[in-house]
């Protein structure tokens, strides 16, 4: 007892050494403490933001600029290099010659550079790579790349709350449906194809919204403007920016590369007198992988994925290099330097980074524990 | 023998000691940045991370350029040597935590002086080496002459963290144009990603786009179009709160100006001793006591001339015969046309 209250007692001198230092410092040099700058006018622009914003807001608003970018670039990344990351990790289980020396390639290759040298050579490499405006080809008659980012049609909508009323039915009926055929599985032992039905349901009903229910889609398409003489954009549409492709892009095929070996590693952990005795009860392939391996190999997959989800959020303030707008170059950046606050600012950069990766934390471990094994 | 050269050594030695007490007592009790950068022997300088004709470093790893010219003139006051700097070369986001946080002395990095950076952050602007004004730089091919004829739409490449970001919102607003701005952390950054054609226009203060299209891969192809959007004072940034380094800095920036108003160079300033202007006299510490105000001796001013050279020579070196700005434009002497004026030294 007396050890640890004296160990709690000294990180709060520490802590209050330093915050006391830090106070002292900053009066003597004049610069005085506080958030009430979150609320001025930022005055600066940013390239590119999924909430309504321009420099006659607020710093505030700014930050939620960076943040929104932040998990955008994060979330797409983590369900591509998810994607990514469990083929390659099967793949490299593969009998096949060829792909597993091909994953084991792709493995080792993008895990040992450097990540920031993988965004670099992604966004110079697209740059010198994709054509100007003027020079793009359409893809499929309506998607241009290039050098300016990638233009696709805007999507315009007719009746949209019909369409997710469509959706939110087909996924409340498909579990209705799974509760049901659960019930009946352990009263009948009988078996209802749930996933053909949920494939069917999910596809149809908003399917129907479109022939009955008056919804209706159209698309604009990006049209070539001219600026000047050999400078042009596209106009309507919608257009990412070849910075958050490159980063997207880069943080996925890296961090791929691990939770391919979390997989690999998963997979290989499940002993093969399991598949063995699943297969000699009659378990079709599909089956021994679904009901016996998956179930066992996910509980040693999801905690070392966890951390590879926490690594991409936080790698993906690299973007600060190649002028994607995130929270470290639009808040810990621009912000900072020009109200000069830097405490206030890194602390709440800091915080901010912090919520998001427990939060990721918190969902993953309850997805853990729902995995794990019950003793029944 | 032996005996003699050990009481020999020990009076040097204590000599030595006194003299460094007289010189640092008068200082000391002043300036706590001057004391602590005579026991390190060496000036902490802050400069960019490259952008030639302010401070660039050579593949050897020697700074050139106007900007380092200014701690190099501080060094030769301060130190008796204008190679005594320690070159921290700084992103735009770092320099005033570098600065503030005291892990630089002076920040001598083509800096805006406004007004919130002067009076709300901690740091003193002590003067303007370089006038500028912020300015586009386009490709020839585009066939645009001038910002007149940019149109909604228009992307422009820049650094984060500058008083460029903030312009650049007051000039398209203020001509009702929509532009993408893509900001960098990092210069080279920002010039790769134009010369990729990624950017429409390239937008930074024009000095820094005279010395940036120097790295493009074809300088030749792009101009900087005639328009200057803003006033950029650019010089070197101390801490507040050490009134006497302030001064020194000040005054190191002044000398070398005013020497090149009475025509003392590099080259003659030992024989402007004899001369029978006082001014010319004073700068050079032939009369007078000009260094006992901030507790140098009286030649800090002569030797740096003699190390670094006057102002006109400086920028010759490094602005004018590396092709970047040859024509001096507003940063000329008052006497010729210019807006350089500085206070007597006296």
């Amino acid at each position: 007892m007396v050890p640890q209250l004296i160990t709690v007692l000294a990180v709060i001198l520490v802590f209050g050494f330093f915050t006391y230092n830090a106070q002292i410092n900053m009066e003597n040099r004049g610069i005085d403490f506080g958030y009430g700058f979150l609320s001025q006018e930022s005055s600066f622009d940013v390239q590119f933001s999924l909430i309504e914003y321009d420099g006659s807001h607020s710093y505030f608003r700014a930050y939620l600029v960076g943040l929104l970018n932040t998990i955008l670039v994060s979330v797409i990344g983590i369900i591509i290099a998810t994607i990514i990351g469990v083929i390659i990790g099967i793949a490299r289980l593969s009998p096949n010659y060829l792909i597993n020396k091909f994953a084991a390639f792709y493995v080792e290759f993008f895990r040992n550079i450097p990540l920031l040298l993988q965004i670099f050579f992604w966004y110079f490499a697209a740059l010198r790579a994709l054509p100007l405006p003027q020079d793009a080809e359409a893809m499929f008659g309506v998607f241009f790349l290039t050098i300016k980012g990638l233009y696709v049609p805007a999507f315009i909508w007719e009746n949209l709350n019909i369409f997710f009323y469509s959706i939110i039915a087909a996924v409340v009926s498909i579990i209705i449906i799974k509760t049901y055929a659960k019930k009946v599985q352990e009263t009948q032992g009988k078996q209802i194809p749930v996933f053909l039905i949920a494939i069917g349901l999910i596809f149809s009903l908003p399917l129907l919204s479109f022939l009955i229910g008056g919804v209706n889609l159209s698309f604009e398409v990006p049209k070539l403007k001219q600026l000047a003489t050999t400078s042009f954009i596209y106009e309507g549409g919608v257009s990412l920016p070849p910075e958050l492709i490159a980063l997207t892009l880069s943080l996925s095929l890296y961090t791929a590369t691990f939770i391919a070996e979390c997989v690999r590693a998963g997979i290989q952990g499940v002993s093969k007198g399991q598949k063995e005795a699943a297969a000699s009860i009659g378990l079709t392939t599909n089956q021994v992988l679904k009901l016996v391996i998956m179930p066992q190999a996910l509980r040693i997959i999801i905690p070392p994925t966890t951390n590879q989800y926490l690594n991409l959020t936080k790698n993906s303030s690299l973007a600060a290099a190649i002028a994607y707008p995130d929270l470290v170059l639009v808040f810990a950046g621009t912000a900072l330097m020009q109200t000069g606050k830097a405490i206030e600012i890194v602390s709440i950069t800091m915080l901010t980074y912090l919520s998001l990766s427990v939060s990721i934390s918190i969902l993953m471990n309850w997805y853990n524990k729902k995995i794990a094994i019950k003793e029944k | 023998m032996f005996k003699y050269l050990k009481q020999l050594t020990s009076l040097v030695a204590m000599v030595a000691v006194l003299f460094t007490f007289t010189t640092e007592s008068m200082a000391a009790k002043k300036s706590k940045t001057l004391k602590n950068t005579q026991k390190k022997g060496f000036v902490r300088c802050g400069v960019s991370q490259g952008l030639p004709g302010f401070s660039n470093a050579d593949a050897a790893g020697n700074w050139t350029g106007v900007d380092v010219d200014v701690c190099r003139a501080v060094a030769a006051a301060v130190l008796g040597d204008a190679n005594k700097v320690k070159f921290t070369p700084l992103s735009a986001k770092e320099r005033f935590t570098a600065l503030t946080s005291g892990e630089i002395d002076i920040l001598s990095r083509n800096t805006t002086w406004t007004l919130s950076r002067d009076a709300d952050i901690g740091l003193t602007f002590v003067g303007v080496n370089f006038y500028d004004g912020q300015g586009f730089m386009v490709r020839k091919s585009s066939g645009i002459t001038s910002t007149s004829q940019f149109k909604s739409g228009i992307s422009a490449c820049t650094n984060i963290g500058t008083t460029t970001e903030l312009n650049m919102r007051d000039f398209f607003n203020s001509k009702g144009i929509s532009y993408e701005p893509v900001a960098f952390e990092k210069a080279d950054e920002v010039v790769a990603a134009y010369d990729a054609g990624r950017c429409d226009t390239y937008t930074t203060d024009k000095s820094g786009l005279a010395a940036q299209r120097t790295k493009l891969s074809n300088p030749d192809d792009h101009i900087v179009l005639p328009e200057t959007i803003s006033k950029e004072p650019l010089g070197p940034v101390v801490r507040q709160g050490d009134s006497v380094w302030e001064d020194i800095v000040r005054w190191s920036l002044n000398a070398m100006i005013e020497a090149e108003e009475y025509g003392i160079t590099s080259a003659n300033a030992d024989s402007m001793k004899t001369s029978e202007n006082p001014a010319i006299k004073r700068l050079v510490g032939a009369e007078g006591e000009l260094g006992a105000a901030f507790g140098l001796d009286n030649e800090w001013s002569l030797r740096i001339i003699k190390q670094v050279g006057n102002y006109g020579e400086s920028y010759k070196r490094n602005i004018a015969d590396t092709g970047i700005l040859p024509d001096r434009g507003p940063n000329q002497l008052w006497t010729k046309g210019g807006i350089l004026y500085v206070p007597p030294a006296r």
